[in-house]
């Protein structure tokens, strides 16, 4: 028996990862983080949410609390996405969330507080390989989450359980169910917490952030056109370009925020060979040599061939990755590393 | 260290509740079965709940210093800080108030597009920054007399003066919520135009607080509806409540002296037992100025979050700063208030005693505090 404290977001996959462990024997304590907002917003960490964590835990009779992490949320997140758009950059605040607040405050709190395991909803596994504990995808493809969780080290990992891992989504519905758990028909959380979808990502950054005009240019320069706010442009976006229907110039395929311009272009001038990375994370050794690559949370992961100067070279060309996003190695199933998009 | 079971936790958060007195239980019960009738009606029935709610009217007035015509019963605290300000600013009026203020008094006087008045680092109304901010715009001076945190009192006398020379038509309102377990409040309130009350701080259920306002006082309602409290706070009236008030105030007139000593005796052991413990930890208001059963500390190098929950884990109810309404701990604004940095803030506990705190409790806080703060530190 572990002592194990579940964080809890409110969602169905936390709630049966902490009826799964309680049914197992552990000694289980439920904690939700407060991170963002009043009661008006939606997401993972609003007091909605916070209301439908207690009550499960109130279910399963586990302690519950709340810690309240707003401000290095702030700090470690909201700021660094307001700031990463300024630049033109395209941030994954869960990815940072998962690094600064979830598994590293909240991993050493636990540890402070004598807790054997922090467990989570995620949908992953780790797994026991010959070179030590590693990251696996969860069992449920379509509900993948290794990828958010790559920064995950060995040490990490042992002090954590995915009990969801090993399941179907629709396994996991059908048990909160069974359960009776209030939260077995909740919709799954939207991407990012702190941002409405009725104000929308827009509204949020222009509020925090200068927003600039940006001119819109064919790949010889000639101009198109203007967009509202060149920050709000990522590569490979095709909506609020206004180009009407011209398939040669229907992406952006460059975008520049401090000159303010934006490259449209074809579906093959968004192809690229090669993706440049900087700041990697390894699982375990360093790796080079052939590689599946997987560049968004939920997008397909295709062959590649990982330089030792850490860029990424595809077998086939595949769409840009902007720059700011996430790329992530994976051997099989198994997360071997990580770093960010140039 | 060894999880410890006790018959009950030692509960050290008596300025977030206090249990209901036997006696308040017994005196209200009656109001919430036989003698149910609607206090407005006009029937033998409901003359019985009126007199109950009268003979209460009567029984606080005496006790706070205030005309019976002017005590108002409300649903508590938060309620009447809300018709304090915004009844008395009116539509076009503005207030003012302390940094340190409780958020039912901040907010209202920020809706008032209101000023905030600095504090010094131990607590007190920087007097200065309050004269530049007084002038003849100023309805409402809301000044707390012990803060709901750091436990700090506050002399409205010289406020009061101030007041009177710079913002003559400013009435001066008192948030007393916490007051008064702590001071003789009709001397301590005697210079205010204002005074909030929430009964479940000192003894009575939940839902029943009293803003007492003084003759001259014209409020403009903020519950419209039926005109039950002369037209300032419409509503049924709560009898059961109302009378569990006033039972509680008797009970706590006959009582506060000789309870500020014994509680006082026993947060001063507390405080010098903790500080002498623990290494980097302090009061953060100064023991003259500080209420008898309130004493919050910073812990440095700590979070009051892990703190509370390891002293839950042994058996102590605590709190740091105030409570959000997840239950989560906000970060402290009276500290920050006070010039404490960040991390000295993230590191508070307040531990606040009342009638029914008992000598062990404190014992077995002095035993635990201190060796969870250790475990904190030591696995750092």
């Amino acid at each position: 028996m572990s002592r194990v404290l579940v964080a809890m977001s409110g969602g169905v996959d936390s709630a049966v990862s902490a009826a799964l462990l309680k049914q197992q024997g552990h000694e289980i304590t439920g904690v939700t983080l407060k991170l963002w907002g009043g009661p008006q917003d939606q997401g993972c960490c609003s007091v909605s949410d916070v209301d439908d964590a207690r009550r499960v835990a109130q279910q399963l009779d586990i302690d519950h609390f709340v810690f309240n992490y707003g401000e290095e949320f702030e700090r470690h997140v909201v700021g660094p996405y307001v700031k990463a758009h300024a630049a033109g950059l395209t941030p994954n605040p869960c990815i940072e969330c998962n690094r600064h607040i979830k598994f590293d405050a909240l991993l050493s709190r636990a540890r402070k507080l004598g807790f054997d395991l922090v467990a989570t909803g995620h949908h992953a596994r780790i797994v026991t390989t010959d070179n030590g504990l590693r990251l696996a995808r969860g069992s449920d493809l379509a509900k993948d989450q290794s990828y958010v969780l790559y920064m995950l080290s060995e040490q990490d990992l042992s002090l954590l359980e995915f009990p969801v891992g090993q399941m179907k989504k629709t396994e996991v519905r059908e048990l909160a169910n069974e359960l009776g758990l209030r939260s077995a028909s909740k919709p799954d959380s939207q991407d990012v917490c702190f941002i409405t979808a009725s104000e929308g990502r827009g509204a949020f950054l222009s509020d925090r952030l200068d927003l600039h005009v940006g001119e819109v240019v064919d790949v010889n320069g000639n101009n198109l056109g203007s967009v509202d706010a060149v920050e709000l442009v990522t590569i490979g976006q095709r909506k609020g370009l206004k180009l009407g229907g011209n398939v040669n110039r229907t992406y952006a395929v460059e975008v520049d925020v401090p000159a303010r311009r934006v490259v449209a272009g074809s579906a093959r001038e968004l192809l690229s060979d090669t993706i440049e990375l900087r700041d990697h994370i390894w699982v375990g050794q360093e790796q080079v040599g052939p590689i599946e690559v997987q560049t968004s949370a939920h997008g397909d992961p295709a062959p590649a061939f990982l330089d030792s100067d850490g860029s990424v070279h595809w077998t086939e060309a595949r769409r840009k990755v902007a720059p700011g996003q996430a790329v992530v190695f994976y051997l099989d199933d198994v997360v071997v590393g990580g770093a960010t998009a140039n | 260290m060894e999880t410890v079971k006790l018959n009950r936790p030692a509960y050290l958060d008596c300025a977030a509740s206090t249990p209901v007195r036997q006696l308040v239980i017994d005196s209200m019960m009656p109001y919430l079965t036989e003698h149910f009738g609607n206090p407005s009606g006009g029937h033998r029935m409901a003359r019985v709940s009126r007199t109950a709610i009268d003979n209460a009217r009567e029984i606080c007035a005496t006790s706070l210093g205030f005309d019976p015509h002017g005590i108002v019963f409300t649903s508590g605290g938060t309620e009447s800080d809300n018709l304090a300000i915004r009844g008395a600013c009116g539509p076009k009026g503005t207030a003012i108030c302390p940094e340190t203020e409780h958020h039912a008094v901040l907010y209202p006087v920020q809706a008032r597009q209101g000023r905030f008045v600095k504090v010094t680092a131990e607590g007190d109304i920087n007097l200065e920054h309050l004269e530049t901010l007084l002038n003849e715009e100023v309805s409402v001076l809301s000044v707390m007399l012990v803060n709901n945190e750091s436990g700090r009192m506050i002399d409205l006398e010289p406020i009061a003066e101030l007041r009177d020379q710079r913002a003559p038509q400013a009435l001066l309102h008192t948030d007393a919520v916490q007051a008064i377990n702590w001071l003789d409040i009709a001397k301590a309130a005697q210079r205010a135009d204002m005074m909030s009350l929430s009964g479940h701080k000192f003894g009575a259920p939940k839902g029943v607080g009293v803003l007492a306002v003084r003759n001259q006082v014209n409020l403009t309602p903020q519950l419209l509806g039926g005109g039950q409290e002369a037209e300032r706070r419409s509503g049924t009236h709560n009898t059961a409540g109302i009378v569990a008030f006033g039972a509680a105030i008797q009970c706590l007139d006959e009582s506060r002296k000789s309870e500020i000593e014994r509680l006082g005796a026993l947060s001063s052991r507390l405080a010098e037992g903790l500080t002498g413990a623990i290494p980097d930890c302090y009061g953060t208001v100064p023991k003259a100025h500080r209420a008898a059963g309130i004493l919050q500390v910073v812990i440095e190098g700590i979070e009051s979050e892990a703190l509370l929950v390891l002293l839950e884990r042994h058996e102590i109810m605590a709190s740091a700063a105030a409570s959000c309404a997840s239950g989560a701990m906000d970060p402290s604004h009276v500290l920050a208030a006070m010039g404490k940095d960040r991390a000295a803030a993230a590191g508070s506990l307040r531990l606040s005693l009342g009638w029914c705190t008992q000598d062990w409790e404190i014992e077995h806080a002095l035993e635990v505090v201190p060796q969870c703060v250790e475990q904190l530190r030591g696995s750092s």
